[in-house]
């Protein structure tokens, strides 16, 4: 029987090697072991997986394939539905999606599908040229704003599509969050997303970075004065979000987008380049999500000792378990219900501790997830040298502020229907620019929506 | 890749350098700043726009040699290219706003300090060329450090120079210069722009705040994107945390937590001397 295998665990960096390094943690399957996971698949009738998938991606078709071998084939079922395999195999959280709900899972182990995803996706970039597709230029120009995995998506679809499309990046290098955000040791640069990158270059696409569209140029001059036929707004999520509460300004305080932009993609943790960084001898971060992961994380590697204070309990981690469960074999304290109240300063302006009071869980609010509740008296304090605020993002003010007719909601968030379409004609827009701060997965596949109704919408001019 | 179109030395260890950017040139105003990545190790450093020139697509800045990347910067000859120059970034001067009728009508007091100076003159020439009255004081701690001069001369009504040691002009610090020009010889400014080290920038709003006078600074926060993703230029105005990048770099220095700014400033200044030291230790070709 199929389903008395084990799932096929996956080869790993240990833990206190790789505590002290930035190479990646998890090594994937190799062909043998990919087979050997893809027999466990069911291939059941109606695949909850495909529709727990942000996506749909064809799963069970996919897996079939790997199991005979046939890896060309499983490449292709997936590029029909993601065009980043490589990245969404290695940070998607399956276990919410896919794999939360196979079949296999409620008894047993679930299939790797996240795994085999990105066996996949890691073998085409090897063996296949994914750029080798014949593209008629269909005469149409269209502006992607961002590099990050929306902006990805949307060119690498309209580009096979025969459209002329520019990226225009902020940043000095391209990937967005998928370079500045997500440290190495969970999605490698230079292995995965320079060459994601590097096909869409095969298809044509073309690329423009050090351009802040809203300074350098604005929504209105790429379709005014460029001959843009569309624009896609892809821009990610913006400003970081602090607490406001007492000493968040001392030095030691920063966002977690600051210390993962310095140690990604800066590259402070490297002596031969010029950005510092600082991390001290303790580093407590503030917040429970993947990018609080990452950063407590990175600074471990980067010799601190790290610890995550999140108000809640563990079962209401928003982060992904692969991910607490890595920060745990790697060393990082974990303090639960525990909330800061104020940041402690010495006598020269920098943090030396952190005030917290224990919490415990209330009544359920809003989200469904039970709402901490102080206990009273409970105060006490962390000492630390760097505290990160790891609470997620506020949307950049800048497009909106210099573009006309592009409407956004109360939180700031540009209004976009289920295509992309804004309120402005002509713009179209996904990813965190829309939702908030959300997955790669999402953001691709809002990308790729787009890149449909773009079509649509320059055929009907 | 961005080419250096013209250097030159201003004063010691001053440089200027007009890179080919055409567009950051097209969209740059008075008080916007660019950040500049020298190479592939550099810092991403965010520089205040000191000239710009539409016709010949060019942005000029100035710098000077303090740390391992303004002096892998200054080292850079004509014809050199530099990784990266992105922007324009922040927001313009409030000025820009107002009509030629209101400008006109309006003195203004501009302070220099430094290398500040180089800011200073596209604003001042900016404000001139609109009508208004524009008084400027530029202030160094010697004559040899003193730059822009004879350009800002022939855009502003006075220039007053001050030198700590009295070298050139008046001697003493700006904030006494300003006291002069409201005592003693009776002017009146509706605005004061600040433009220089931090410190000057607070005691010229110590200065003017004693005689209600509206001053705007410009602040040099340290920034690591530039375009509102870190954080790390955050700053207490009238007690609230703003980014530097996104909602300045310009504010009313009344408000201004300056003393906080100054420490934020110095967070990195024990790795920064460590690189020096380690960049000294490699070469010794730059700036002595």
């Amino acid at each position: 029987m199929a389903n008395k295998i084990p799932r096929v665990s996956v080869r790993e960096q240990e833990p206190a090697v790789r505590a002290t390094n930035f190479e990646e943690v998890c090594y994937g399957y190799n062909a043998e072991e990919a087979q050997l996971e893809a027999s466990r698949c069911l291939n059941c009738k109606n695949p909850r997986c495909v529709s727990a998938c942000p996506v749909n991606i064809n799963i069970p078709a996919f897996i079939g394939k790997i199991a005979e071998g046939d890896y060309t084939a499983a490449s292709a079922i997936i590029s029909e539905d993601s065009s980043l395999p490589s990245i969404c195999g290695r940070v998607c959280p399956q276990e919410n999606q896919c794999e939360g709900s196979c079949i296999l899972g409620i008894k047993g182990e679930p299939v790797a599908i996240g795994k085999l995803e990105r066996f996949v996706g890691d073998w085409s970039l090897e063996n296949e040229c994914k750029g080798c597709v014949d593209v008629t230029p269909n005469g149409h120009k269209v502006a992607v704003i961002g590099s990050g995995p929306s902006g990805l998506a949307c060119a690498s679809d309209l580009a096979k599509m025969g459209y002329e499309v520019t990226i225009f990046e902020a940043l000095h290098k391209l990937g967005g969050v998928l370079v500045y955000g997500i440290p190495e040791f969970r999605l490698p640069k230079e292995k995965i997303v320079a060459r994601e990158i590097d096909n869409l270059r095969k298809l044509g696409v073309k690329f423009e970075t050090d351009v802040v569209v809203g300074r350098t140029i604005t929504i209105d001059s790429l379709m005014d004065d460029e001959g843009y036929d569309a624009v896609f707004i892809g821009s990610g999520a913006g400003l970081p979000r602090f607490m406001g509460i007492e000493g968040e300004n001392l030095n030691g305080v920063v966002s977690a987008n600051e210390f993962l932009t310095r140690a990604n993609l800066m590259r402070a943790f490297d002596e031969e380049y010029d950005t510092p960084i600082y991390v001290g001898k303790s580093v407590v971060v503030v917040g429970g999500g993947n990018v609080a992961m990452d950063a407590v994380r990175t600074a471990k590697r980067l010799g601190a000792n790290a610890t995550i204070v999140y108000r809640r309990s563990e079962t209401e981690l928003p982060a992904r378990r692969e991910e607490v469960h890595h920060a745990k074999e790697e060393g990082i304290e974990f303090r639960m219900l525990t909330n800061p109240t104020s940041i402690l300063g010495d006598d020269k302006g920098w943090v030396k501790g952190l005030r917290c009071v224990e919490m415990e869980l209330g009544e359920p609010d809003e989200s469904g997830r039970r709402s901490p509740v102080e206990k009273q008296g409970s105060d006490f304090e962390v000492e630390c040298d760097v505290v990160i605020m790891a609470l997620g993002t506020s949307p950049n003010p800048l497009l909106k502020q210099t573009t006309k007719g592009l409407e956004t909601n109360r939180r700031g968030c540009i209004v976009a229907n289920e295509d992309g379409a804004t309120t402005r004609e002509g713009v179209f827009a996904g990813g965190d620019a829309v939702t908030g701060a959300a997955t790669v997965i999402l953001a691709m596949g809002a990308g790729r929506k787009a890149a449909k109704a773009i079509d649509e919408y320059v055929k009907s001019k | 890749m961005f080419r250096i179109v013209e250097k030159k030395a201003l004063a010691d260890n001053i440089y200027l350098l007009r890179i080919e950017a055409p567009r950051v040139a097209q969209s740059a105003q008075p008080g916007q700043f660019v950040i500049v990545r020298v190479d592939e190790q550099g810092e991403r450093v965010p520089l205040t726009i000191a000239d710009y020139d539409k016709a010949e697509g060019t942005v000029t800045i100035v710098i000077q040699t303090i740390g391992v990347s303004t002096r892998k910067l200054c080292a850079l000859a004509e014809g050199d290219m530099i990784a990266d120059f992105v922007g324009p970034l922040g927001n313009p001067s409030e000025f820009v706003h107002m009509t030629d009728e209101e400008l006109k009508s309006r003195h203004y007091l501009f302070v220099a300090g430094g290398v500040g100076t180089a800011p200073v003159y596209p604003q001042v020439k900016w404000l001139h060329e609109h009508g208004a009255d524009v008084d400027v004081i530029i202030g160094a701690k010697t004559e040899s450090l003193l730059i822009y001069t004879e350009e800002m001369a022939k855009v502003c009504s006075n220039l007053y120079i001050a030198t700590d040691d009295g070298s050139r002009g008046f001697k003493g610090m700006v904030t006494a210069k300003i006291k002069e020009l409201i005592d003693v010889e009776g002017k009146h400014y509706d605005e004061c722009v600040a433009i220089g080290p931090m410190i000057m920038m607070k005691f010229v709003t110590l200065t003017t705040r004693e005689y209600s006078l509206p001053t705007t600074v410009s602040l040099n926060a340290l920034m690591v994107d530039g375009t509102g993703m870190c954080g790390a230029c955050r700053v207490s105005v009238g007690g609230k945390t703003l980014f530097t990048c996104v909602d300045g770099p310009e504010f009313d220095g009344h408000q201004v937590d300056f003393d906080e700014a100054m420490r934020r400033q110095a967070m990195y200044r024990a790795q920064e001397s460590e690189a020096n030291e380690r960049h000294n230790h490699k070469c010794n070709c730059y700036g002595k």
